[in-house]
């Protein structure tokens, strides 16, 4: 696939080397006595083509982290590697632009890259059809639902040719029927395009659903608690009993966390 | 490629493949819901016409109700058939065409110069800091003044001539236009400016694919607002400043009142207040195509 192809070349040493390294990554914002500690000596590794899911409860920095990550924020202490790989980052709301078809929107980061028109276009219907949105082209955004806004938006970040993909609640404003479809195609598309995903949610099935580890993250300030790995076969069903079993058992030492800031 | 990765694609079938494809592509149908037909066009013209038709005849009605009760005398308050008349006269004349040209070629001009301006003007504020917080209240203060009174220093200035005229027709309409595009470039969605960021837009290529095109909604509602400025601006400066041998819609209204021509100047009020609407109905055109194409209605 020519998507493959055009990609920065890396060594051939597989899966398993850390693509994104923190150590001790602390975020402060503000200073003296309004200081607010987001991050706190958080240490966490992502490896080659590896999915992982950071899960929390509200103010735990999981937004922030991939800020950090993307190199959208400065990190205020430890830290941080990506090794100089291209990063993208997909929010909750697919932000389109409206005033670009869905073609326009998927071709634009390539656009700002300076690939010529004939090319971009080729691309762009290969990235469409690998979201499935073949013959969605032409288009507007808001003619699209919900769930097509956030593919399109997949295939806007896929554009990107980011080897790191970031992706903020990207499901958590749909309803449980299309997330539960684009799990499937967020893992096809992850195996397809051998990317590196780091997955911030705060739906504990989900994070079991769709990691291969899931990185349970404390409050305020924001703590690695524990890194579970989640061994069970691929593709799974979020309504599978592994996934639930495991899903309770994270909930439960979630729930501890959120009840340790009980007055 | 990984083993792991080989084995998974060779594990999934045509017919799983399919599967996905018909399940995405349901929900999607299912989603996006059936296409509501429009009613016919006759209808729909039939719908948005009939009350102003409705408005018309009750201001119509009113007028002719005081022509009867004699409240002034016929000559001065003519009734709406001496008028209507007067004005289908009129609009056949030569004369009158060449002084609706003259008028609307001035009011375009003025307008085109103070969209330039005025869109500089808003850019510089917009992008630096210092310079707004020198003249930002100042261009909202602008566009609160009442533009005829800008005309004493504007003959002052440039003597009785059509740089005057024009002078007071940008001063009131190019701080609209700088507004509109100032708080178009300031509430560009949050959101939005994330996504600049995280393709890696800066500089020119944020101003060209983000902040332009975001602000575009409230620019066109600050040229519409600075169109009816700068016309109510020129319709004072042709009664005020009147040019030697420029027989404007202005000028010719003023020989009306000089004539006790009460009519014709009702025909000139008439002809006004058309010029404004159907302009103002092509602006709320490229504001309605704009909103439909991005789905804001």
């Amino acid at each position: 696939m020519s998507l493959i192809e055009t990609r920065i070349p890396r060594p051939d040493t597989g899966r398993g080397d850390a693509v994104v390294r923190l150590d001790d990554v602390s975020k402060q914002y503000g200073s003296g006595r309004t200081a607010l500690l987001a991050l706190d000596r958080v240490s966490l590794s992502v490896r080659q083509g590896e999915f992982v899911c950071l899960l929390g409860a509200s103010g735990c920095g999981k937004s922030t982290l991939l800020s950090l990550v993307a190199g959208l924020d400065q990190i205020s202490g430890g830290t941080l590697d990506i090794g100089g790989r291209h990063v993208s980052l997909m929010f909750q709301e697919a932000a389109l632009f409206p005033w670009l078809s869905v073609r326009g929107n998927v071709e634009l980061p390539l656009r700002l890259q300076g690939v010529g028109r004939a090319e971009r276009r080729a691309r762009a219907e290969e990235l469409l059809e690998t979201v499935r949105l073949r013959g969605f082209g032409d288009k507007r955004p808001h003619e699209l639902s919900g769930g097509m806004r956030q593919r399109v938006a997949l295939a806007r970040a896929l554009a990107q040719n980011a080897e790191i993909l970031l992706m903020d609640e990207p499901f958590g404003a749909l309803d449980a029927m299309t997330r539960d479809i684009l799990h499937d195609e967020l893992e096809r598309i992850w195996r397809e395009q051998e990317l590196t995903v780091l997955f911030v949610t705060h739906n504990v099935r989900e994070a079991v659903r769709l990691g291969d580890r899931v990185i349970l993250l404390s409050s305020r300030p924001g703590r690695v608690i524990e890194d579970f790995p989640v061994e069970h076969a691929r593709p799974r069903r979020i309504d599978s009993p592994e996934v639930s079993g495991q899903a309770a058992e994270i909930t439960d030492r979630l729930r501890a966390e959120v009840a340790r800031h009980a007055q | 490629m990984p083993s792991e990765v080989s084995e998974v694609s060779e594990v999934t079938t045509a017919n799983e493949v399919t599967t996905a494809n018909n399940e995405i592509s349901g929900l999607d149908a299912l989603e996006l819901g059936p296409q509501t037909a429009k009613g016919a066009l006759g209808r729909r013209v039939y719908q948005s016409a009939w009350p102003k038709l409705l408005a018309i005849a009750i201001v119509l009605l009113v007028w002719q109700v005081a022509v009867w009760s004699e409240w002034k005398p016929k000559f001065v308050l003519p009734p709406p058939k001496t008028v209507f008349t007067d004005l289908g006269n009129l609009i056949v004349t030569a004369d009158f065409w060449s002084g609706v040209g003259l008028t609307l070629s001035r009011a375009v001009t003025g307008f085109l110069l103070a969209v330039v301006i005025g869109t500089a003007i808003g850019a510089a504020v917009a992008r630096f800091a210092p310079l707004r917080a020198a003249i930002g209240s100042l261009i909202t203060g602008l566009q609160t003044m009442p533009s005829i009174m800008w005309f004493p220093l504007a003959i002052l200035l440039f003597q009785i001539s059509e740089s005057a005229i024009m002078f007071v027709v940008v001063i009131g309409a190019a701080p609209s236009v700088a507004n509109g595009l100032i708080s178009g470039i300031d509430y560009v969605p949050r959101t939005w400016l994330r996504v600049g960021q995280v393709l890696g837009m800066r500089g020119l290529a944020k101003y060209r694919h983000l902040i332009l095109p975001a602000s575009l909604p409230s620019f066109i509602s600050g040229l519409k607002q600075g169109w009816a400025f700068s016309w109510r601006s020129l319709m004072a400066g042709e009664l005020l400043v009147i040019v030697p041998g420029a027989l404007s819609v202005g000028v010719r209204m003023q020989q009306a009142r000089d004539l006790t021509d009460s009519s014709l100047v009702i025909c000139y009020i008439i002809v006004v207040l058309i010029i404004g609407i159907l302009i103002d109905v092509l602006f709320n055109i490229a504001d309605n195509a704009l909103r439909k194409r991005w789905g804001l209605s």
